[in-house]
């Protein structure tokens, strides 16, 4: 079954009147299962609203979504995706771990099992000893994996990310990446992921969608060839170079890259 | 430190030019007088209190209840928003004279629905805000749970409004006090600070009236002091409060 299709899809902002922005235009991508891929473009490239869409957070104008073979739509009240966004977005009068049964909560599960499965997301995201902190007492990358865990705790076969690391630094940055990865490996959850910065894409992704602004299209997926396990070496890998290269060079063609200047090389 | 220094220089001014009674008495004349008349002050002071505390909590309830009605409806809320901040700009304690009219001049209900009315104001603006200024990552995220109507209201509309109650309470509290003294001093029963400190002044009893001061500051610092205490308990376990906004 494949987790994500998007059929000629379309998504305008105030249709019809004289302020209309044709955010996306005839979208056609398909997910498979257990897949990571990345979505990558120069700001207004419509990335983000490409995730939402497929979050059912908005509506398309045109076309059709399926998420794990129902509609979007279904698939939120199904509660089959977690989501995830560039600010960790924690409420900061919970707990980190009730901040992690929330939507355990909302699904209707008994205080027991929330607790249990939130004490199992903390440890997979290696925050078990901060449970009852409060989430002002964390630092952002540690908020970053509260967020995370969050999302996963439905145990959801698909994860929407929405740049979550792009307000962190380097450092903090690489070792969440790798971190993603290995949560990946433990849950076999699909990623769609969003990003401007091309080495993240590439060190993550099994494809990396390539997209054009105004109206927002996808210009180019870019298969990513990287052997073997993906660690600290993968950084240095040929194979890694030659990643980034296709896909800088598939951004380089995208027509105001240079005018936008929204993709960092990072 | 400052303190001190201040009452010191004030005892040496009066001393010093020998300033009369009626014209500033000295601190140590004031404080006889206050222990001398510590009873009657301390009853004076609970009349004064009894109605801000009372206005205090009625506002504060009927505050909270208009808050969500606003929240609920668009309309309501460009309809009171606006005068809610216009009535910044008025002097609306002369409604306590209004009020004295509508009721025996025996009856301190005028001054607790003054003190009430104030207080409202000021629990409406910031309560609505706390419930209306939700992060808007909060409410997707709401959304991404399918969560119903009732849940974000009580898990994040709510949570959210708390810090924003507490503020409010804190800049109503000391206003209470000080609406409470002036509608006392607007006529009505003669039993309160309010009535106490001018009445005595009339008299040229001035070290007596400041006795009253000296309990009117401790009234409202009490309140101020319970306010911010209570904001603390919540404020601690967030690491924040959000900033008020005075009616």
């Amino acid at each position: 079954m494949t987790a994500v299709v998007l059929d000629s899809v379309s998504m305008s902002f105030n249709p019809g009147t004289n302020r209309e922005v044709n955010a996306l235009d005839g979208i056609d991508l398909s997910i498979a299962e257990g897949e990571f891929v990345s979505l990558i473009g120069p700001s207004g490239c419509g990335k983000s609203t490409l995730l939402r869409l497929v979050a059912n957070l908005v509506e398309p104008t045109e076309g059709r979504i399926l998420v794990n073979g129902t509609s979007a739509e279904q698939a939120r009240r199904d509660h089959t995706y977690g989501m995830a966004f560039q600010q960790a977005g924690l409420f900061d009068w919970r707990s980190v771990r009730r901040n992690v049964e929330l939507p355990l909560e909302l699904a209707g599960w008994d205080r027991g099992r929330r607790r249990e499965r939130a004490e199992e997301m903390l440890a997979l995201v290696k925050l078990d000893d901060f449970a009852e902190h409060m989430p002002w007492q964390l630092s952002g990358g540690m908020q970053q994996r509260v967020a995370i865990a969050r999302a996963l705790a439905t145990r959801p076969p698909l994860l929407l990310m929405d740049e979550p690391f792009g307000a962190l630094d380097e450092m903090t940055r690489e070792h969440m990446q790798a971190e993603l990865l290995r949560i990946r490996e433990a849950t076999g959850s699909t990623i769609v992921f969003v990003t401007h910065s091309i080495p993240e894409a590439v060190y993550l992704s099994d494809r990396v969608v390539v997209m054009s602004p105004r109206p927002g299209r996808i210009t180019r997926i870019v298969d990513i060839a990287l052997t073997g396990d993906r660690d600290d070496d993968t950084r240095e890998d040929q194979a890694f170079f030659a990643g980034i290269t296709e896909v800088r060079e598939s951004l380089r063609a995208v027509e105001g890259y240079h005018s936008h200047g929204g993709v960092d090389d990072r | 430190m400052w303190g001190v220094a201040f009452v010191a220089a004030w005892e040496s001014l009066v001393r010093g030019f020998d300033l009369k009674p009626y014209f500033l008495p000295a601190p140590t004349a004031i404080w006889s007088a206050f222990t001398d008349n510590v009873g009657l002050v301390r009853a004076a002071a609970f009349v004064s209190g009894g109605n801000a505390l009372v206005g205090l909590l009625l506002g504060i309830g009927l505050g909270v209840a208009a808050s969500f009605a606003l929240m609920r409806s668009n309309l309501l809320n460009e309809l009171v928003s606006p005068l809610a901040i216009a009535l910044n700009a008025i002097p609306i304690i002369v409604l306590v004279a209004v009020f004295q009219n509508m009721f025996t001049s025996t009856s301190e209900v005028p001054r607790r629905l003054m003190v009430m009315l104030i207080v409202f104001f000021i629990v409406l603006v910031n309560v609505a805000k706390g419930l209306r200024q939700v992060s808007p990552i909060h409410l997707e995220l709401m959304r991404s749970y399918a969560a119903t109507p009732r849940s974000v209201l009580v898990k994040t509309r709510i949570p959210n409004a708390v810090p924003y109650l507490f503020t409010a309470v804190k800049i109503a509290a000391p206003t209470a006090v000080i609406t409470a003294f002036v509608s006392e001093y607007f006529g009505g029963r003669q039993n309160g600070l309010g009535y106490f400190i001018p009445s005595n002044f009339a008299n040229s009893k001035n070290a007596v009236a400041w006795a009253y001061v000296i309990g009117a500051c401790l009234l409202g610092l009490t309140f101020y002091l319970v306010s911010v205490l209570l904001e603390n308990i919540t404020s601690n376990r967030r690491g924040r409060a959000p900033g008020g906004a005075n009616t």
